[in-house]
């Protein structure tokens, strides 16, 4: 019985992972440096900053603090999912 | 009450706070002494850990590296966020629920040998010393504007105050104490940034300043255009591009990245709470916490510089602001009067003087050039104003009419920063000696009280070496000598961390010399670049000393997938407790090991 509860544990996991860690580069390495430009000709600006500088200086960090707080929320409730609850 | 004054009391006051909570919870027993008993909640550990994360390159330096730098000084406020992203995804849950006090423990284990755990133990050496040298020049620089002393003297009354509460109260005096730390720099940093706010785009919180208008004289204009202007004005990059190629840009925002999932002075940090659900919340506190920082420095950083400029370029030396000789008298701030006028002409890269005197700002770095050629007279560099990134914090507030009280709380908070990075640093330092090398690999006879005589006879080498270097820096500014720091630890610790974390078959083999081949590689470029005088035109694809750590980093992996072909898998248990890691529930107790 644990065995495959460890396993789809893991599975589950690993896909958040990859899922916020993709939406993590997206925001730092592609609005920020590597589409900057294009971010900051085609995307509305932030009040009178370009979107891409203000994504380098300002949203991305924003988003940083979001990716946590939805980490801490769907891993929680992966765990009681699979009965690793603690308290 | 004159500043100085004020100064003094406000950091005499924070002190006292910070000594009082040390000695309160003066640690007694070894167990203690590393990982604070193992039971600090997820909101003060949160703090702890944003508050040892501010160090002077954040607090003191990054705001000015910012100024500068414009949109290139982005690569340290996503750096130094983002990597926490990885942190907490890939790492530190997986290492809590594997139970260990350090980074070299969990190799070790890991990689069932002493060798890689030697190995670890020489990288967090490395890295450690690198990143106090940073600190050690930030504690110098501010005790230096403090005094009007000269640096080095600074860095010497710096080390022995940070060697005092570091080996005395040890990491439970430290999480309390930098809980009380994290307030006063939140507020000192943040309480400037609102009245420059106002008074110059009249909006009291400065991030929507920093998106809106400029309106200190004249029509308002957009706040970036602003700045825009007075940059090519003057012969700078528009400060919206920055002067750094992208694949730079990029690099070095991976290193720091990396590097900060790397970083064994803060990972930790996250053995302190007492399960893995804890310790995602701590670290969601964490970032929280660093982003109130994060988020304020690009304004401070845009906002002392139009005021800088207004204030300086263009005046007569003689009615220079009172503050200018504030910083003319520790040295940190110099004017030289290139063309005998009086008048202070603060200039860039693009601008020259022709023979005849005049000052010419050229298109391009190409058309600078070409009249240099046709005038040979020209001078190439009339800039008379000479500053560095790491004081500009410092300088911001004198700049807009912030109140005296608000300077002494963010001197209180320049002082805190430098000194808790320094001593969460040290901890990790001396442990890493006297219990990773000297207990587990040289002398396993060691009785517990020996190995914390250790631990503070190494604190006080390791902070000897780094004052060396605080007088004789590596780099230009605090956020640069430690981005190499981060280099390092990207180049060595994240990957074999990651490996080991996420693949049962990785061996010893190869994870030693990936570890070896990666920091050595990235060690190597950085000292022939910034010490042996390496030309910056014989960079690797255009990678400047500061990123070479991502390419470290991909060595790192290469070497280690490589000799992993052929090498034995790893032993049966070995494999079970990677397995182990990966279940979040029944992480024992951080101190029951």
């Amino acid at each position: 019985m644990k065995e495959p509860t460890a396993r789809s544990h893991r599975i589950a996991c690993l896909k958040l992972t990859l899922i916020l860690l993709s939406v993590w580069a997206f925001v730092s390495f592609g609005c920020s440096i590597l589409l900057r430009s294009w971010m900051d000709g085609n995307m509305p600006s932030i009040g009178s900053v370009p979107f891409g500088f203000w994504m380098a200086q300002q949203g991305s960090i924003i988003c940083f603090v979001l990716l946590l707080v939805v980490y801490a929320v769907c891993m929680r409730r992966l765990d009681n999912k699979h009965g690793y609850d603690e308290e | 009450m004159d500043q100085d004054t004020l100064n003094y009391i406000f950091i005499g006051l924070s002190f006292a706070l910070y000594i009082g909570i040390a000695f309160k919870s003066r640690a007694s027993s070894t167990k203690e002494y590393y990982t604070a008993g193992g039971g600090v909640s997820p909101l003060a550990n949160g703090m702890a850990t944003a508050a040892d994360w501010m160090s002077a390159a954040t607090f003191i330096s990054m705001a000015g590296a910012l100024a500068l730098g414009g949109y290139a000084g982005s690569r340290f406020l996503m750096g130094w966020t983002g990597g926490f992203v990885l942190l907490t995804i890939l790492m530190v849950p997986y290492l809590r629920k594997f139970g260990k006090a350090t980074v070299p423990d969990f190799i070790g284990d890991r990689y069932y040998s002493k060798f890689a755990r030697f190995v670890a133990v020489l990288c967090a050496v490395f890295i450690c010393m690198t990143y106090i040298m940073g600190q050690m020049r930030g504690v110098g620089v501010v005790f230096s504007q403090l005094f009007s002393i000269e640096i080095s003297s600074g860095v010497i009354v710096g080390a022995l105050i940070v060697f005092l509460y570091a080996g005395l109260g040890g990491m439970k005096g430290i999480t309390y104490t930098q809980v009380a730390q994290y307030c006063v720099m939140a507020f000192a940093y943040t309480i400037p940034a609102f009245y420059i706010a106002i008074a110059l785009t009249g909006n009291f919180i400065p991030q929507v300043g920093f998106i809106g208008e400029y309106i200190a004289d004249g029509d308002p204009v957009p706040f970036l255009e602003k700045l825009n202007n007075i940059n090519q004005e003057l012969g700078f990059a528009k400060y919206t591009d920055g002067s750094m190629t992208m694949v730079d840009m990029f690099c070095i925002t991976t290193a720091l990245m990396c590097g900060t999932a790397g970083l064994p002075h803060v990972i930790v940090r996250f053995f302190t709470v007492k399960n893995v659900k804890a310790v995602r919340k701590s670290a969601c506190w964490t970032l929280a916490f660093i982003a109130v920082i994060y988020l304020t420095a690009p304004t401070i950083g845009a906002f002392s510089r139009v005021n800088l400029i207004a204030q300086l370029n263009g005046i007569q030396y003689s009615e220079a602001p009172d503050w200018f000789a504030r910083f003319e008298d520790s040295g940190q701030m110099t004017f030289e009067d290139k063309n005998g006028d009086g008048m202070i002409q603060y200039t860039g890269p693009l601008a020259y003087r022709t023979s005849d005197g005049e000052l010419v700002i050229a298109p391009s770095e190409k058309a600078k050039q070409a009249a240099l050629e046709r005038d040979s007279q020209a001078m190439t560099d009339p800039n008379e104003l000479v500053f560095g990134a790491d004081i500009m914090v410092m300088a911001n507030p004198y700049m807009s009419d912030v109140p005296p009280w608000a300077i002494a709380l963010l001197m209180a908070g320049c002082i805190a920063a430098a000194l808790s990075t320094a001593a969460g640093l040290l901890l990790v330092l001396s442990t890493s000696i006297s219990h990773d090398l000297l207990k587990k690999i040289l002398k396993p006879e060691l009785t517990d009280k020996e190995e914390v005589r250790w631990a503070r006879i190494a604190s006080f080498v390791s902070l000897a070496v780094a004052a060396y270097f605080g007088i004789n820096p590596p780099s230009a500014f605090i956020a640069k000598t430690v981005a190499f720091a981060f280099g390092l630890a990207a180049s060595s610790f994240f990957p074999t961390l990651l490996i080991g974390i996420f693949s049962k078959r990785m061996s010893r083999e190869g994870a030693i010399a990936g570890m070896i081949s990666g920091i050595s590689f990235t060690l190597g470029y950085i000292i022939y670049f910034q010490f042996l005088g390496g030309d910056s035109a014989d960079y690797l694809l255009g990678i400047s000393p500061e990123g070479i750590g991502t390419l470290g980093m991909l060595i790192n992996f290469a070497v280690s997938f490589t000799v992993n072909l052929f090498s034995p898998a790893p032993p049966l248990e070995v494999q079970q407790m990677v397995e182990e890691i990966h279940i979040p529930s029944g992480a024992g107790g951080a101190v029951d090991h």
